[in-house]
C-alpha cells in the first residue's frame, strides 16, 4: 500500500516528469454531508391549476411524506459539489488517454451542442412520423454513412452499447441458421476476445468454444478447419485483433466458415484501425457491430452511454430488430412489420442522441475519415518505435492502430505492468489497459488515437522511458504509485469483503474534514 | 483537418523516425485486394458551422411548436442548466470507466451518491451504477430473479410497459425463461386472482409496474406476499420515477428496475436514458451492472472504488452476471445533479404538481360528452380515456392543430382503438390543456 | 507445509477423511494464486456432489476459482464463518478455514488422489512452468 511521503520525497521522485506539476486540489464531501433542512437548489413556476394535496387524494396506502434522506442543498453547493469532484477526474479533455481497444479519442464540442437543439432533444419516441421527419432521417443518414464505412447491406441502429450489439447479431446468426434448418449450437471465440464477447454467446443460447491463437498471436488456419464442425454456428473474431494486429487470414477463414454452413461475426472495436482503408464487407464479414463511442467519438461519459448498431449482409436481413428506418417517396417511417425479425433489444429506437454525435462526427470528416485512421496507426507505430528497446514485445507482427508490450523485462525489478501504469499517472497520463489481452501475461496493451500530437506522444514516450529506468534504479518508487493524486492505491480487498455501497446516515457520524490535507504536494518539474 | 493534431511535415516527420518511406507500408498486413483505392463515398467533409446547419434543418422536420400530451415510459420534466453546465465539464464527459480510481475519484464519489440515491428513493438497501435503460434493467431483473431462485418461469402483467415486455421476450427466448403473462381488473389495476395455479409453480418472479401502463398505482403488499407465498420474487417496474416524490417506495419488491429519464435527462427521441436495477443486500452478488464502494487508500483517506466486478463479463466471461459493460454513466450523473438540485423539498413539489395538473387534466377531459375513464384506480400523471372514435382519427385532426394527443392504446393492445393514454406533468401549460379538451370536444361534435 | 494426511487434487483442492466424512478445503497454493480472498459461495447442506463437480466458488478482487469436489457425496455441514471472514482462507488454508464436510459416497475414492509427496512435487512443477 501506498506510503506517505513527504515534499523534498516527492520532489525526489518527480525529475523529469514535463507534462504536470502541482495543483490545489479541494476538498469536498458527500452531496449527503452537506444536506441542511431547509435548501433547495431549484424554483418552480407557480401551479396554474388548483392545488391537490397528495395525502388527501391518495390516501393513507399510497401517500408517502418525502423521500427520507434525499439532500437539501442550494445551487451554488451543487455547482461547487460537482465542479470540485470533476477536478478529480482525469479527461480526454486533459491530455492523451492510450487505453488500449478503448479508442479515447477526441468528443467533438460541436456534437453535444448540435445534441440539445430543440427540435432534436425535445422529441419524444412515440410521436407520430409525420413530425419526426428530421430524427428519422438522421437515423437514415447514418446507417448509409456506416455502411458504405463498412461494405456491408443493412443496419440495425437500436442496440445502445457494444455488447448489446454483439448479442442482436448473435441472435440474427441464430434466426438465420434456424431458417435454413438448425440453429446449430457452438460459437467459437478466440481467446484474446474481450470479455463481453463469451458473455454475449451465452445470452444468445449458444456454447462457447475458446479457440487458441497461435504463437504469432493469430488464428492458426490448420488448427481452425478442424474446430469448424456441423456445429458451429459462427467465429466471433475482433480484426485488428486485441494484439492491434491485422488477422492476415481473414478472407480465408471467412471462407472456411461459409463453405460449412457457418457465418463470421466481426467484434468492430478495433474499426480504428480499418476506417476508409478497408471495409468488413468485402473481405468476407457477414455480422459485425461498430462500438460508436470509440470509433465515432461519442463521449464515454466516465462508463456510458454508447451506442452497437449491427451491421449484415442482406441475407440477415428479413431478421432485423424491430423497429426499422424506411425511406419511401423522400418520407421516412418507421417499421414495425417485420414477421422474421428477432423482435426487440430495447424499448424504442435506440440511443438516438449518441447516432445524432456519430452522424455529426462523420460529416465532419466525409472520406477524410482515412486521414484519421492514418494518423491512428502512425502514432501507435511511432511509440512502439520508441519503446521497444525499452519494452517486451511479445508479438512483432506489424501494429495497427495499438501496440501491446509485456512487463516481463520490468518483471526482474518486482515491477509490473500494474505499477507502471499507477506511475504513468505521477507523470500525468492516464494509464494504457493493463493485463489485457489475456494472452500476454503482464500486458501493456496503448491505443494512442488520431487525437495526439506528436509533441504528446513524445511527452508520452519520454514519460514510458522514464519509468523503464526507474524500475532498474527505484523500483520502490514505481511499486508504490501514484504519488500525486489526491488518494492513493485504495483497498480494494476491504471495498469487496465488507461492501459500502451507499451512504447511511449513522455510518458517517464524523462529518468533520477528512484526512485529506487541503493541498496536495505534486512534484514539480 | 481541425480535429487531427498533426501538419504534413510532422507525418514524414514520425513515418522516416519509424522506418517507413509512406503511410501505405504501415497497412501493407492487409491484402492488397481488400485496401479500398477510391475514397468512400460519405457526406462532407463539413465545417463547424455547416454540421450545425445540418442539424438545425433536421430540427425543424420534427415537432418543434406542438405541445404533446405523450408519456407511456418518457417524460417531458423540467430541465435546469446548472445540470447540463456541469455535466459538459470535460472531466465528466471525456473520461472513461473509472477503473483507475487514483484519478477518476469525481466520476466514482458521483457514482456512490447515485446508488444512495436510487436507494433512499425506491426504498431498497442497494442500486448499481446504471443499466441501458428501463426496458433492459428490467430483463435483466428477471434473469437475476432466475439464478436467485433456480426456476425458469416469470408471471408479467399486461400492465408492464408493452415495449419492455417486447424486449424481455427477445431475451427470454434463448434462455430458456418461460413468460406468462395475466391482465388487468376494472381498477386498472393487476388481476393476480386471474393468475393460474400452476403459473406459480416455478415462478422465479412475478413482474407488475407501478404506476403501471395505464397511469394506475399498484398495490404491491398484497402481491408480493402471494409471490412469496409461492416462492416468488416480486419485482417492480418504475417507468414514472418521479412520482416516488409523493408515493410510497416500493419496500415490499425484492428488485426495483427502474427507468430514471424523468430525473432530468431529455427525451431525445428514445436515449439515451438511464436504467436502474435496486434490491436487497442479500441479492447483491446476483446484481448485474458496475458498482461503486466506500473503502480508503493506505493512508487512511476516504476514497472510492468499483467493487464486486468479479460479478461482471471482463472477469468472470461466460459465466458473468449479465453481458453489460458500457453503461448508462454520464445519464447517471444527470440524474444525480438533479435530484441534488431538486432535494428533499423539491422532489415533493415536483410531484405534487403533477398530480394537480393531471387531476385538473382528467376533470376538463372528462366533461367533454362521449369521454370516459374506464379505469377507477388512483392514478399519478396519466391516465386512459374511452373515446367514442378511434384514437388515431382524433390525433390525426388535433396534429393539424399542433397537439400530439393522448397515445392511442392499440398500438400495443389490439383492439383498443378507441382508448387513449395521456400525460400531463409540470411543464404542460393550463392553456394548452384546456385548448386540446376544446379541440377534442369539436373533432366530437363535427361527427367526421 | 502439505498435511501427510490430507490428499489433493489438480486442482488443488485438499480432502481430509475421517470414517466416511470427508472435509475438503484449498490448498495454500491455492490461496496464494488467488490472492485476498474476498468472498466464499458454498453448497448448501443436503447438496449432493459427484466428485469433479463443482461445489462453490472463491473470489478474489479481480478473479474467481470454482472449487470441485475430490469425491462423490453428501453435504453434511460447511463452514459458516467464512461469510464473514474469507480472510482465513489466506490465513490458515488447511485447518480453519475449510470449506464443506461430506459424507462420501465411497471412502476408498480418496485412494485415487495424490498424496502430500506426490501434490508438493507437482506445485514444485507449477512453480518452475510459472517462472520459466
Amino acid at each position: 500500500m501506498n506510503q506517505k511521503h513527504s515534499a523534498t520525497d516527492l520532489e525526489a521522485t518527480s525529475n523529469g516528469i514535463k507534462k504536470a506539476r502541482g495543483h490545489v486540489s479541494q476538498n469536498e464531501g458527500l452531496i449527503f454531508e452537506k444536506s441542511v433542512t431547509g435548501k433547495r437548489g431549484i424554483e418552480f413556476p407557480p401551479l396554474d391549476v388548483p392545488a391537490v394535496d397528495p395525502a388527501k387524494e391518495l390516501g393513507a396506502k399510497f401517500a408517502r411524506e418525502g423521500v427520507e434522506g434525499f439532500p437539501e442543498v442550494s445551487e451554488i453547493e451543487v455547482i461547487r459539489h460537482f465542479t470540485r469532484l470533476s477536478t478529480w477526474n482525469y479527461a480526454i479533455d486533459l491530455g492523451m488517454y492510450p487505453l488500449g481497444s478503448c479508442t479515447m479519442k477526441y468528443n467533438p464540442r460541436v456534437n453535444e451542442f448540435v445534441a440539445r437543439l430543440d427540435g432534436l432533444a425535445t422529441e419524444h419516441p412515440s410521436q407520430p412520423d409525420a413530425v419526426s421527419q428530421g430524427c428519422l432521417r438522421i437515423m437514415h443518414d447514418l446507417e448509409k454513412c456506416l455502411l458504405e464505412i463498412t461494405g456491408m447491406d443493412a443496419a440495425s441502429l437500436e442496440p445502445v452499447a457494444g455488447a448489446q450489439g454483439e448479442l442482436t447479431g448473435l441472435l440474427l446468426i441464430r434466426a438465420y441458421l434456424e431458417s435454413k434448418g438448425s440453429a446449430r449450437k457452438k460459437v467459437l471465440i478466440p481467446d484474446s476476445a474481450h470479455g463481453t464477447n463469451p458473455a454475449s454467446v451465452v445470452i444468445s443460447g449458444y456454447e462457447v468454444e475458446n479457440i487458441k491463437s497461435n504463437e504469432r498471436g493469430q488464428i492458426d488456419i490448420a488448427h481452425f478447419r478442424q474446430f469448424v464442425t456441423e456445429d458451429v454456428a459462427a467465429l466471433m473474431i475482433t480484426n485488428p485483433s486485441t494484439l492491434g494486429v491485422y488477422e492476415e487470414n481473414i478472407a480465408e477463414i471467412a471462407a472456411i466458415l461459409h463453405e460449412r454452413g457457418a457465418l463470421l461475426y466481426m467484434d468492430g472495436a478495433n474499426m480504428n484501425a480499418l476506417a476508409g482503408i478497408t471495409r468488413p464487407g468485402d473481405f468476407g464479414v457477414d455480422v459485425m457491430h461498430l462500438n460508436l463511442h470509440k470509433t465515432f467519438s461519442t463521449p464515454h461519459g466516465g462508463g456510458g452511454p454508447g451506442a452497437g448498431p449491427v451491421l449484415i449482409k442482406k441475407i440477415l436481413e428479413p431478421f432485423l430488430p424491430v423497429p426499422v428506418v424506411r425511406e419511401q417517396n423522400g418520407k421516412f417511417a418507421l417499421d414495425f412489420n417485420r414477421p422474421q425479425s428477432i423482435g426487440r433489444v430495447r424499448a424504442y429506437c435506440g440511443n438516438f442522441g449518441v447516432l445524432l454525435r456519430a452522424l455529426a462526427y462523420t460529416l465532419a470528416y466525409g472520406p477524410g475519415i482515412r486521414q484519421a485512421t492514418e494518423d491512428a496507426v502512425l502514432n501507435a507505430n511511432y511509440i512502439r518505435k520508441h519503446l521497444e528497446s525499452f519494452y517486451d514485445l511479445p508479438y512483432d507482427l506489424p501494429s495497427m492502430h495499438e501496440v501491446v508490450f509485456s512487463d516481463a523485462r520490468q518483471k526482474k525489478h518486482g515491477v509490473n505492468t500494474m505499477d507502471i501504469a499507477k506511475r504513468l499517472i505521477d507523470y500525468g497520463f492516464h494509464p494504457y489497459t493493463t493485463a489485457f489481452p489475456l494472452i500476454v501475461p503482464g500486458a501493456l496493451m496503448i491505443e494512442p488515437t488520431e487525437s495526439e500530437s506528436k509533441e504528446e506522444c513524445d511527452l508520452f514516450i519520454d514519460a514510458m522511458r522514464a519509468i523503464a529506468a526507474e524500475a532498474e534504479t527505484n523500483p520502490e518508487l514505481v511499486k508504490t504509485a501514484p504519488h500525486a493524486t489526491r488518494v492513493g492505491r485504495l483497498d480494494e480487498v476491504a471495498a469487496a469483503r465488507k461492501p459500502i455501497l451507499r451512504w447511511k446516515p449513522r455510518q458517517h457520524l464524523d462529518t468533520t474534514p477528512h484526512k485529506i490535507a487541503t493541498t496536495t504536494v505534486v512534484p514539480t518539474a | 483537418m481541425r480535429y487531427l493534431p498533426k501538419s504534413q511535415s510532422e507525418r514524414r516527420e514520425m513515418l522516416h523516425a519509424i522506418g517507413v518511406k509512406s503511410i501505405e507500408n504501415l497497412f501493407e498486413t492487409i491484402p492488397a485486394k481488400y485496401r479500398l483505392h477510391d475514397a468512400l463515398k460519405l457526406p462532407g467533409p463539413l465545417s463547424e458551422m455547416e454540421i450545425i446547419d445540418y442539424f438545425k434543418a433536421r430540427a425543424t422536420e420534427n415537432s418543434c411548436g406542438y405541445t404533446s400530451f405523450l408519456g407511456a415510459g418518457v417524460y417531458q420534466h423540467v430541465r435546469s442548466v446548472v445540470t447540463d453546465a456541469l455535466v459538459q465539464r470535460g472531466e465528466f464527459l471525456t473520461s472513461y470507466t473509472p477503473y483507475q480510481a487514483e484519478i477518476s475519484q469525481g466520476t466514482l464519489q458521483a457514482i456512490f451518491e447515485f446508488q444512495t440515491l436510487m436507494s433512499q428513493l425506491t426504498g431498497q438497501e442497494v442500486a448499481n451504477a446504471s443499466m441501458y435503460d428501463g426496458s433492459t434493467a428490467l430483463t435483466e431483473s428477471v434473469l437475476m430473479a432466475q439464478r436467485l431462485t433456480r426456476r425458469h418461469r416469470v408471471v408479467v402483467a399486461r400492465t408492464v410497459h408493452p415495449e419492455y415486455r417486447q424486449v424481455l421476450a427477445t431475451y427470454a427466448k434463448h434462455l430458456g425463461i418461460e413468460v406468462e403473462e395475466f391482465g388487468f381488473a376494472p381498477s386498472g389495476q393487476v388481476d393476480a386472482a386471474s393468475i393460474r395455479a400452476d403459473a406459480w409453480k416455478e415462478a422465479a418472479a412475478i413482474v407488475v409496474q407501478s404506476p403501471n401502463f395505464f397511469g394506475v398505482l399498484e398495490s404491491l403488499g398484497p402481491i408480493a406476499e402471494t409471490a412469496h407465498q409461492h416462492g416468488a420474487l416480486l419485482i417492480d417496474c418504475i417507468t414514472e420515477p418521479l412520482a416516488l416524490g409523493i408515493v410510497k417506495p416500493p419496500e415490499e419488491a425484492d428488485i426495483v428496475a427502474l427507468e430514471a429519464q424523468s430525473f432530468g435527462v431529455p427525451p431525445s427521441y428514445g436515449g439515451p436514458y438511464v436504467g436502474v436495477i435496486a434490491t436487497r443486500d442479500k441479492f447483491v452478488r446476483q446484481m448485474p451492472g458496475r458498482l461503486a464502494g466506500e473503502t480508503t487508500d493506505g493512508a487512511g483517506r476516504r476514497g472510492f472504488c468499483l467493487t464486486l466486478a468479479t460479478r461482471e463479463q471482463h472477469i468472470r466471461r461466460e459465466k458473468a452476471t449479465s453481458n453489460i459493460c458500457t453503461n448508462e454513466a454520464l445519464y447517471a450523473l444527470v440524474v444525480t445533479i438533479h435530484l441534488c438540485l431538486l432535494g428533499k423539498e423539491g422532489v415533493r413539489e415536483l410531484a405534487a404538481q403533477n398530480l394537480s395538473k393531471a387531476h385538473f387534466a382528467r376533470d376538463v377531459m372528462k366533461q367533454i360528452p362521449g369521454v370516459t375513464l374506464p379505469f377507477s384506480g388512483k392514478t399519478f400523471n396519466e391516465f386512459v380515456m374511452d373515446f367514442p372514435r378511434p384514437v388515431k382519427q382524433i390525433n390525426e385532426k388535433l396534429l393539424v392543430e399542433k397537439i400530439i394527443g393522448p397515445l392511442a392504446l392499440d398500438k400495443y393492445y389490439p383492439g383498443q382503438e378507441k382508448r387513449g393514454l395521456m400525460c400531463v406533468t409540470e411543464v404542460t401549460p393550463r392553456a394548452e390543456i384546456e385548448r386540446l379538451a376544446a379541440a377534442v370536444n369539436k373533432i366530437l361534435q363535427s361527427g367526421t | 507445509m502439505y498435511p501427510s494426511d490430507f490428499r489433493y487434487t489438480k486442482d488443488h483442492e485438499w480432502l481430509q477423511v475421517s470414517g466416511a466424512t470427508g472435509t475438503i478445503g484449498i490448498t495454500d497454493y491455492a490461496q496464494n494464486a488467488l490472492g485476498d480472498v474476498v468472498f466464499v459461495e458454498l453448497p448448501k447442506v443436503g447438496a449432493k456432489l459427484k466428485a469433479g463437480e463443482v461445489l462453490g466458488t472463491v473470489e478474489s478482487v479481480k478473479a474467481v476459482s470454482e472449487v470441485f469436489s475430490p469425491v462423490g457425496g453428501e453435504v453434511t455441514e460447511v463452514n459458516s464463518e467464512l461469510a464473514n471472514t474469507p480472510e482465513k482462507i489466506n490465513q490458515d488454508p488447511h485447518r480453519s478455514a475449510w470449506l464443506v464436510k461430506i459424507k462420501m459416497d465411497n471412502p476408498q475414492d480418496a485412494a485415487k488422489l495424490m498424496d502430500a509427496k506426490a501434490y508438493q512435487e507437482y506445485v514444485a512443477e507449477k512453480e518452475k512452468e510459472q517462472t520459466a
